[in-house]
């Protein structure tokens, strides 16, 4: 399996640290390097030592949404009857995101042994890994080595001799970025439509098939054996107070080096961007940075200069998101970022509710009307207006999604929309042209 | 409705990860598995799973309507998806699409007459460091220039 | 007493039980949240997000469908964020829905309409291209036209949760999504129309209603459905004296907003151009009409003339006309041989349970009772709203369910206990469920008529050997099955179940059969659709709407009119008496009660003041159990019959209790002359035909 870029001598190699060593993804090799230490070492633990060693870590999902992950376990009633379940979201669609499929493809035991900590801690004895039908590919690897693991009895009955049963499967998506939100993901497990579900009660308490569920992000289960393994301490300490450890970031766009990156949480990402990217492309200058998944509000390139950590994105009106970093040259045109990303949320909105489906609509049309050259000054205002009249009303984050980051490039590139405007001969703000 | 013996195989299999009663949770795996072997999605395909999974066809329906990978026409032999997405697009994937649509002749969602070729304009396929993107079938090829669209075209038969 | 919350809406303070939503707790309050996708007693779905408001301390605008109320907790249901949210989601909703309200078959009654009246913008800035689709027709009776749907989800909801079918579903994704039926291009369901009556906008429409009128221009006049026995409110929206449409949106009736496809749609028989409108009279040999007056004439000079007579009344005729009419044969002609066609054992039950209190079940307890056995009937074909009241107990309140029938029914999927059995084996079968309904803490039991005579008994002896409470509910046929037999349409028992003066009379079957009938009477009956006429010398007189087998065979015909032409009452199946009300009349046709008054004026017998109030003040004094408040009758509303207790001396022949075991799509004889059953019975497919 080959590597999709050269790693970086500036990474703090943590979970991918097996990357790019031969066979990487086979059992043989992942037991050599310390592979199942951790999930041998919590046999011994109740599962409150587990959920604070992980609390310990401050280790936090890497899905997107950054809760805390040993909190979120600890949701997860005791003492009840009845199955519990652990689901894995690699359904990796955020746009700008690829890095579940790097840690899936080298090295999926890491995953699976985090699996099997979760349900440890839980008392789960079941868990689906839901990936996006689009990485067939990596649905068969990830099939061979189930099979692996199964005859060689790290999944099933009696868990490399601990006593500890555990099923895992893999279940395909079908094509629908919804999925990648837990609770429409859950839905789709069940082999419906990926609406998502009215919360309370969130999965922890009624999730797979209606029975308290442990869902992480792939990456995010990935972490948890090198957390057992060097205390959640160490872990945390990797990174900033609250943001512990490292995260996987995926650079892309106009940069001389893209590609998926384990850094520390707190790195500057100017730092980032130039030292580890390799700066900008035939040395243009940067415009702006998406710098977590389309979803999230755009930076200028003034506005860049600050740690990537999870407070310190919020202080700057964004999120770290899922870790899919797009960066801008100065060439761009912002408008045409705008239209592509309302089309994409358009295309995926599920049409339950009705602020998402409509808006989405109608702002992809008049962000096309604007592109074509039919576009008013009035619009520019409601381009802003009306992603704010979806934002925080929507039945999801969906609408949240993609409000966000229409909102930030209006306000932030509004002369780029101007400029669209004022090519309309017939544009002014009384007079609307219909395209 | 019959199906190879590795498909059944694989049915048999699926049908066991779910807990009791609760055998509509392979309905999505199922259809794309079929799909695969069937061509489409089509009628028969949908009323036989809607049989073995004891649900209704129009519950089939509901999902087959939902998710963009599934689909109730025939695609050509090689269905080429082209992402435009914005990782993409800022790497020229949007160039990608329109060069691709001229050569093949056909647009999105479009198969050639021959049945050859089909075309998608994609949404995001999870390959953004590695832009642009392109599939074909469930094969991913990364950076792709024109001239490789070219090359990759050219070399399917 | 559930735990009480205290909370705040909008400054003022509320109360409401712990759990509830707090759409319902402000609605308690009087406070309108508005919605469309809420629905009471459905799933939740929180999709039109209408009802988001302000509670304080939350991040941002909360959706009062799926909110419980919280001790403390503040709303504000109208302060400037909540309505600026309203107003920009009706301008989300607005951009694909047609701004055609003119035009559109819901103007006047639209809910979106009155939500952008009340909250809307008063421009519209949309200018970009609408998604259009064209509208698709899915049965006779339901089209849909996708661009005016709102995903709301009503439909599906009522479709599934409701009625159990399942008929309709939401396809595609995104701005594309639509409801779709069950079968590709077309439905295959009952064709209840609740879809349609559910639907907020102009989605889905009545193939028997769309574009005949505007809503306003018509009357609306509740009354009892005249199909089955389950005594269904029916407001009939009536324009220039016809009835266009039936519905009961008001939910003024014990059905609620409950429809089935006869409630909603079949009253169409009422305008059938074979309706009788002149009496007709056997001339040479041929019926002829003549003229009111003669034909009373020749009817009132048979009467008078004596003889051997039978009198057949009916299952559809009101109580004050089926008491009346017995009366009449009793006091007047002066004999027993009066009957019906008898479709339950009521009188065997009431029989069995003498003695026994609260042993009758109702309504309400199709709904509330915590366990339902049915034996012997496809419920939601022969029954639909009981059936429909048990589906919800279900859905509510997890009641056990218990089905013992010939054949698959609709309860199978939510049941307990599914046996099948044949009409005469029922009893093994519901034994095999002994134990099962054993553990349930009381039970209702439906029966149908497979169990009669001694059956019924063998029933209530299981019933009683459960060491439960039990209560029993006799299935009848049709609208005033059960009022026919309270009235005393029977040879051997006169009004309220008393043994009758002197010798019982003759059945139905025994006045077909004898040979030397002098007089045959029936009124509202077509018994000669499956009896013959063994008399040929019988002079027949016949009321009816329409020239039945039975008509064709009489010599006098007098033109009756029908159920939604009358006032009066009727019982339904579980004995609570309901008002009927006047909504058109048919030129020419008179009601069976007059009818029975001019032949009455006309021999110079006496019945007192004929008309319905003064007969109903009557049958309240004199009939047992039926001493019913009159407000709520008199109100629209349902009055609950005492249930007679005492010994019932009758020997029940069992062949004489017969269910002619309509369909959903069937009643009776009334069946060939409505339109819509039949267009429906041809459409493609049936779900449960």
């Amino acid at each position: 399996m080959k590597l999709y870029n050269p790693p970086s001598p500036l990474e703090t190699k943590v979970i991918s640290k097996r990357f790019g060593v031969e066979n990487s993804w086979r059992l043989d090799t992942y037991l050599a390097t310390g592979g199942f230490e951790a999930f041998k070492k919590v046999m011994e633990w109740t599962p409150d030592q587990i959920i604070d060693e992980v609390k310990a870590s401050s280790l936090r999902g890497r899905g997107g949404a950054g809760f805390p992950t040993g909190l979120k376990w600890s949701f997860v009633p005791k003492n009840v009857e009845g199955p519990k379940y652990i689901v894995v979201n690699a359904d990796e669609s955020e746009p700008g995101t690829c890095k579940d499929r790097l840690l899936m493809e080298h090295d999926p035991y890491q995953m699976i042994e985090g699996i099997l900590i979760a349900a440890k801690a839980v008392g789960a004895t079941k868990g689906w890994v839901y990936i996006r039908g689009e990485y067939r590919y990596l649905i068969d690897h990830f099939d061979s080595v189930l099979k692996e693991a199964y005859q060689r009895g790290y999944l099933g009955k009696n868990i490399a001799g601990t006593g500890f049963d555990f099923d895992l499967y893999s279940q395909t998506g079908a094509g629908a970025y919804e999925c990648g939100e837990e609770s429409a993901l859950l839905e789709s497990l069940e082999g419906k439509r990926g609406v998502p579900r009215i919360r309370p009660p969130f999965p922890a308490v009624s999730g797979a098939f209606q029975a308290p569920t442990v869902l992480n992000n792939v990456e995010t289960f990935s972490t948890v054996p090198e957390i057992i393994r060097g205390g959640g301490k160490w872990y945390a300490d990797l990174g900033t107070p609250k943001n512990g450890g490292t995260r996987m970031v995926c650079l892309a766009g106009h940069v001389n080096k893209p590609g998926v990156y384990e850094v520390p949480l707190g790195m500057n990402m100017m730092y980032f961007i130039n030292e580890i990217g390799g700066g900008m492309w035939k040395g243009k200058k940067m415009k702006a940075t998406i710098p977590g998944g389309s979803s999230c509000p755009i930076l200028r390139a003034d506005e860049c200069d600050i740690p990537m950590d999870y407070d310190s994105m919020a202080k700057a009106g964004t999120m770290l998101g899922s870790g899919g970093m797009m960066v801008m040259d100065e060439d761009t045109d912002m408008v045409k970022i705008a239209l592509r990303i309302m089309r994409f949320y358009k295309h995926e909105s599920c049409g339950w509710c009705i602020p998402c489906r409509e808006g989405t609509t109608w702002l992809q049309k008049m962000l096309s009307r604007i592109v074509d050259g039919n576009g008013a000054m009035r619009d520019v205002d409601m381009v802003g207006e009306l992603a704010k009249s979806m934002l925080g009303r929507t039945f999801c984050p969906l609408g949240d999604a993609a409000a966000m980051p229409t909102i930030s490039i209006v306000e932030k590139f509004r002369p780029e929309f101007e400029a669209y405007v004022a090519r309309n001969p017939f544009a002014s703000s009384e007079l609307v042209q219909v395209g | 409705m019959t199906f190879s013996p590795e498909l059944e195989a694989r049915f048999a299999d699926l049908l066991t990860h779910y807990p009791p009663g609760r055998q509509r949770g392979a309905l999505i795996p199922m259809l794309m598995y079929a799909q695969d072997e069937v061509g489409a999605v089509t009628p028969d395909l949908m009323a036989e799973l809607a049989k073995r999974l004891d649900i209704s066809v129009l519950q089939v329906d509901e999902v087959v309507g939902y998710y963009s990978m599934l689909h109730k026409k025939p695609q050509g032999k090689y269905h080429i998806q082209i992402c435009t997405n914005v990782a993409c697009m800022l790497r020229g994937g949007a160039e990608l699409y329109e060069h691709a649509c001229k050569k093949l002749g056909v647009g999105h969602k479009q198969t050639q007459a021959s049945g050859k070729f089909s075309l998608e304009e994609v949404e995001c396929i999870g390959a953004c460091s590695w832009a642009p993107a392109i599939q074909v079938n469930y094969d991913f090829h990364h950076e792709v220039t024109v001239s490789q669209l070219d090359q990759v075209l050219e070399g399917l038969q | 007493m559930a735990n009480m919350v205290k909370l705040t809406i909008n400054d003022t303070a509320v109360e409401a039980p712990a759990g509830t939503l707090l759409i319902d707790a402000a609605k308690l309050a009087g406070i309108e949240i508005p919605a469309f996708c809420y629905y009471e007693g459905m799933s939740l779905q929180a999709a039109c997000r209408m009802c988001l408001v302000e509670i304080e301390k939350a991040p941002k605008l909360m959706a009062a469908c799926v909110v419980p109320v919280g001790e403390g907790m503040v709303v504000r249901t109208e302060s400037p964020a909540v309505v600026k949210a309203r107003k920009t989601t009706l301008e989300f909703l607005l951009t694909n829905h047609p701004l055609d309200c003119p035009v559109c078959d819901k103007g006047g009654e639209c809910e979106l309409q009155d939500m952008v009246f009340k909250y809307g913008a008063g421009e519209s800035r949309f200018t970009e291209v609408k998604q259009h689709v064209p509208e698709k027709q899915w049965s006779p009776v339901v089209f849909y036209d996708g661009p005016r749907c709102i995903l709301c989800y009503r439909c599906v909801r009522v479709c599934n949760e409701g009625m159990g079918v399942g008929a309709l579903g939401i396809v595609n994704r995104g701005v594309a999504a639509e409801i779709a039926p069950s079968h590709g291009d077309h439905l295959e369901c009952d064709e209840c129309g609740l879809c349609i009556d559910i639907c907020p906008v102009g989605a889905l429409t009545s193939g028997a209603y769309r574009y005949k009128t505007r809503p306003w221009e018509m009357e609306h006049v509740g009354t009892v459905c005249t199909h089955c026995s389950n005594g269904c409110k029916t407001t009939l929206g009536v324009r220039n004296n016809e009835i266009v449409r039936g519905n009961n949106r008001d939910r003024s009736g014990l059905n609620g907003e409950f429809l089935c496809v006869k409630g909603r749609y079949a009253f169409d028989f009422n305008h059938h151009p074979e309706r009788l409108q002149a009496p007709l009279m056997r001339i040479n040999g041929k019926l002829e009409e003549v003229s009111w007056a003669r034909a009373l004439q020749a009817v009132v000079e048979k009467f008078k003339a004596g003889g051997k007579a039978g009198v057949v009344g009916s299952t559809r005729i009101s109580n004050e006309e089926a008491f009346l009419l017995q009366k009449f044969a009793r006091t007047a002609l002066k004999t027993n041989n009066i009957d019906h066609h008898r479709s339950g054992d009521v009188v065997t039950l009431l029989d069995s349970l003498s003695g026994k209190t609260a042993t009758l079940g109702n309504v309400d307890d199709c709904y509330n009772s915590k366990a339902v056995l049915i034996v012997g009937a496809d419920i939601s074909q022969q029954q639909p709203f009981l059936a429909n009241q048990i589906r919800a107990n279900y859905r509510h309140h997890k009641a056990g369910i218990y089905v013992a029938t010939s054949g698959a029914v609709r309860e199978d999927k939510i049941a307990k206990g599914s046996v099948r059995t044949t009409d005469s084996e029922w009893l093994a079968g519901v034994e095999s469920m002994r134990e099962k309904l054993k553990g349930e803490s009381e039970l209702l039991v439906l029966f149908g008529d497979s169990v009669k005579g001694e059956g019924v008994r063998k029933l209530v002896a299981f019933g009683e050997s459960l060491g439960i409470p039990v209560k029993y509910i006799c299935l009848v046929d049709y609208a005033n099955s059960r009022g026919a037999m309270d009235m005393g349409l029977l040879p051997d028992l006169g009004p309220g179940y008393h043994a009758v003066e002197g010798a019982p009379g003759m059945t139905l079957p025994q006045m077909m059969a004898a040979t030397d009938l002098d007089l045959l009477w029936i009124v509202g009956a077509n018994p000669l659709a499956r009896h013959t006429l063994a008399s040929s010398n019988a002079f027949v007189v016949v009321q009816d709407l329409f020239l039945t087998e039975t008509a064709q065979r009489a010599d006098v015909v007098l033109p009756a009119a029908s159920a939604y032409e009358k006032n009066g009452t009727v019982t339904n199946v579980t004995g609570q008496v309901q008002r009927l009300k006047r909504g058109v009349e048919t030129v020419g046709a008179k009601t069976d009660l007059a009818i029975i008054g001019l032949i009455a004026r006309g021999m110079g017998v006496n019945l007192g003041k004929v008309d319905a109030d003064a007969v109903f003040a009557e049958i309240q004094k004199t009939v047992r159990g039926y001493n019913v408040s009159l407000p709520v009758i008199v109100t629209g509303g349902a009055a609950q019959t005492m249930p007679v207790n005492g010994r019932v001396a009758s020997t029940v022949l069992p062949e004489l209790i017969q269910s002619s075991r309509d369909t959903l799509f069937t009643t009776g004889t009334l069946t060939r002359y409505s339109k819509i059953l039949n267009e429906v019975m041809e459409a493609p497919g049936g779900l449960y035909r």
